[in-house]
């Protein structure tokens, strides 16, 4: 017996000691390749980190819908990415077509918040609905079924996107005031600072509600056994789609924003987006509220790097360095980078 | 006790004589389609023919066997295994630019030459058999199968899902730059390697309108997989596949392998779809790497679940289905539907909402498919039972 533990033993410290020596070189590399790009143009460096870090912003939002759902049913709604879309798209109609604002101004920055409220609403409660009308009544398949359903959901709002988009991306004057100031010679827009703006207080929104709240606390009750939950008298039903509507809020607000940033919507631009930000809430250790914003600023900021640097892959392998994070994290820390180990429940 | 064995040998019985009547059904109609756009339909009058060009051509039905050889490569890692993959485009983008770098001039450099058709004997490049280049493009397809696989054997399902999500990305990302490669063509990037070489078959060269012909041999690499299929669903690895999709830790506390077990359904789906990638490759005569997008993953996946999973016939008669519904049936019932009512409606775009709907309807509704294979209707159903389930939360 005492054979087979101190091999086993053996084995586990060879893999630990193999894994740490591949982060270490790897880590290395990444600061390497990051110090002769600031060398070569420090200006370049940090515009390129503002970018991705403006994107990371945007994917802190949605990511956050796919870490609350996942957090508390266990299921990679993979419709969320089409809820950002469809709310993008909804943000477009509500200012430049039903209240015709196409440039910036007073009146139209009051109808941008107004569009704000409405979106998020309007999120809410079409991630409500969708939970209503399929998943709930998966609740107990295996976890299969959920899944394809998910991605049925996400054709149909992929549908609901092309009829209402047209299926060529289209482009939209934004309200939001143009023009940026600089620092150094690193360019600020100021669309940038009113979506950190806007988000920095959503977010502590979020954190606020489920940490300080009394629904907060059945949300987390209810992630950690439904069963109990039940049995301590908590609403499961009316938690869960709570949790639905905050994360189709927060997608709202995404939509929203990126609409009004870029000035672009698509019928598929929910998938890419919702992939990525799938990735960054894995990455921060899914259900886990402050890693998904700290993976999705990471991402963002590696996507930027990646996209803007002079000595660097460029933005046609995008796609290709994001997921090899992903795949290699997933390989080599499964749990994410806040995430504690759990064992699965049998 | 002696009654229960009785029951079950009943049950095999009943179970290997559906295959066998799935057996010849799927050779009769396989013989009766080929004898029909071989000999029949070019004779017919103008009329009929039509209506066939309209709704059934040659190239569709081709098509459709193509996705049903991946279907049926995807069934093993789903229907059998239980390994959610939603990234297999990857293995049918790398089955067909195994064609593409095989059997085409694309490499101007190398000259090689191996039992290749009469018509590129001359010419420059590699140029090897097509059946070589099956296993080739297999081979490779299952080596990469084992790679994608290797690192996602120690997540959860949803984990190993989005992995393979992510390498269905990166691959066919990888084929659209591959232009330059530290200096190196490997994939012509967006305009594709085209053309590929004929199928030549004892002596005779398959041009591109041979539909028939292709279509027997299609049949053939068909039957080869539900073959395979069956075979090794009954055999020791396909057990141990049922027991791990059923439950893993039950499955590796009897002693079966987990590690090569799961690599084995990655390397053999992976392996089928090669087959598919490089069968397409020479059914549209070359690789184009904008077609390999995520949405292949998703009909695929669509196909496998409203046939049945863990059944081949089902899948292949989802497979055959959605393709044809996908390529030619809803356009086809679209302009018959504008043509009779004076409408002008844009069918092919209702698409979306077609496979959404059924996709979640199925999943409401029949979640074992429509030729659902009986174990798993009953592990599917387990759930619904809810007064056995009062303590399980997953």
């Amino acid at each position: 017996m005492s054979i087979f533990t101190s091999g086993y033993q053996a084995r586990l410290d060879r893999r630990r000691f193999f894994e740490r020596s591949l982060s270490t070189v790897a880590g290395f590399g990444i600061l390497f390749w990051l110090g002769i790009n600031f060398a070569k143009s420090p200006s370049q460096f940090f515009q390129a980190s503002l970018i991705g870090l403006s994107n990371g912003v945007l994917y802190a939002l949605i990511a956050l819908g796919y870490t609350l759902v996942y957090g508390i049913i266990e299921l990679i709604n993979f419709a969320h990415g089409d809820l950002f879309m469809l709310s993008a798209v909804f943000s477009a109609n509500f200012i430049s077509i039903w209240f015709h604002k196409t440039s910036s101004g007073p009146a139209a920055w009051g109808i941008f918040l107004m569009c704000l409220v409405t979106v998020m609403v309007f999120a809410a409660t079409v991630n409500v609905g969708i939970e209503r009308f399929a998943y709930r009544r998966l609740r107990r398949a295996p976890k299969l079924a959920p899944l394809i359903t998910a991605v049925g959901v996400s054709f149909v709002l992929q549908f609901i996107g092309l009829r209402w988009n047209g299926s060529g991306p289209k482009t939209w004057n934004s309200v939001l005031p143009a023009g940026s100031f600089h620092i150094a010679s690193v360019s600020i827009p100021f669309t940038t600072i009113l979506s950190f703006a806007i988000t920095a207080p959503l977010l502590l929104l979020m954190s606020w509600i489920v940490t300080r709240t009394r629904q907060g606390k059945a949300m987390r009750a209810t992630a950690q056994d439904q069963d109990a939950a039940r049995l301590m008298g908590i609403n499961v039903d009316r938690t869960i789609s709570f949790t639905f509507a905050l994360g189709g809020a927060l997608a709202g607000a995404a939509g929203l924003l990126f609409q009004q940033t870029r000035g672009l919507t698509s019928y598929n631009l929910g998938y890419q987006l919702g992939l990525i930000a799938f990735t960054s809430a894995v990455m921060g250790g899914i259900g886990n509220l402050q890693g998904a914003v700290l993976g999705a600023l990471l991402i963002g900021l590696v996507q930027g790097l990646n996209d803007g640097l002079p000595i660097g892959l460029g933005q046609q392998w995008s796609q290709t360095v994001v997921f090899s994070i992903l795949i290699l994290l997933m390989a080599f820390r499964p749990t994410g980078l806040l995430g504690k180990a759990v064992t699965e429940k049998v | 006790m002696t009654m229960n064995i009785l029951k079950r040998k009943a049950k095999k019985q009943k179970q290997s004589a559906s295959h066998k009547k799935w057996t010849i059904g799927f050779l009769i109609a396989a013989l009766v389609i080929w004898v029909f756009y071989t000999y029949i339909m070019y004779n017919l009058p103008d009329g009929p023919q039509t209506i066939f060009q309209n709704w059934l051509p040659p190239t569709t039905v081709n098509e459709a066997m193509v996705w049903v050889i991946c279907a049926l490569g995807l069934n093993i890692v789903v229907g059998y295994a239980g390994l959610l993959d939603l990234g297999f485009v990857a293995f049918w983008a790398i089955g067909g630019y195994s064609a593409g770098w095989f059997m085409s001039t694309f490499f101007q450099q190398a000259n090689l030459h191996f039992l290749s058709p009469k018509d590129v004997a001359k010419q420059p490049g590699i140029h090897f058999t097509f059946w070589m280049v099956l296993g080739l493009g297999g081979l490779i397809c299952a080596i990469f199968g084992i790679i994608i696989g290797a690192p996602t054997l120690r997540l959860k399902s949803d984990y190993l899902a989005l992995v393979t999500l992510g390498f269905g990305e990166i691959i066919p990302q990888f084929f659209t730059n591959g232009e330059n490669i530290a200096g190196f063509n490997l994939s012509n990037g967006t305009k594709g390697i085209s053309p590929v070489d004929n199928i030549s078959i004892g002596g005779r060269i398959l041009g591109p309108f041979d539909f028939s012909w292709k279509f027997a041999i299609f049949v053939f690499l068909t039957a080869v997989m539900v073959f395979i299929s069956l075979r090794l669903r009954k055999g020791r690895l396909g057990r141990a596949w049922l027991a791990i999709r059923e439950d893993e830790l039950a499955a590796s506390m009897m002693g079966v392998p987990l590690m090569s077990t799961k690599l084995a359904a990655y390397a053999v789906g992976a392996f089928s779809g090669g087959v598919g990638g490089v069968a397409f490759a020479t059914h549209v005569n070359g690789v184009f790497a904008d077609r390999f997008n995520f949405s292949i993953s998703i009909i695929l996946l669509a196909m496998v679940v409203l046939g049945g999973m863990g059944n081949v016939w089902g899948v292949m008669v989802g497979a055959l289905l959605v393709a044809w519904i996908n390529s030619t049936g809803l356009p086809a019932f679209g302009d018959l539907v504008n043509s009779t009512f004076k409408t002008n409606i844009n069918f092919p775009s209702y698409n979306f909402l077609l496979f959404g709907g059924v996709l979640i309807l199925m999943m409401l509704f029949k979640r074992e498919g429509m030729i659902p294979e009986s174990r798993l209707k009953a592990i599917l159903h387990e759930a619904d039972d809810t007064t056995s389930n009062v303590g399980g939360a997953h």
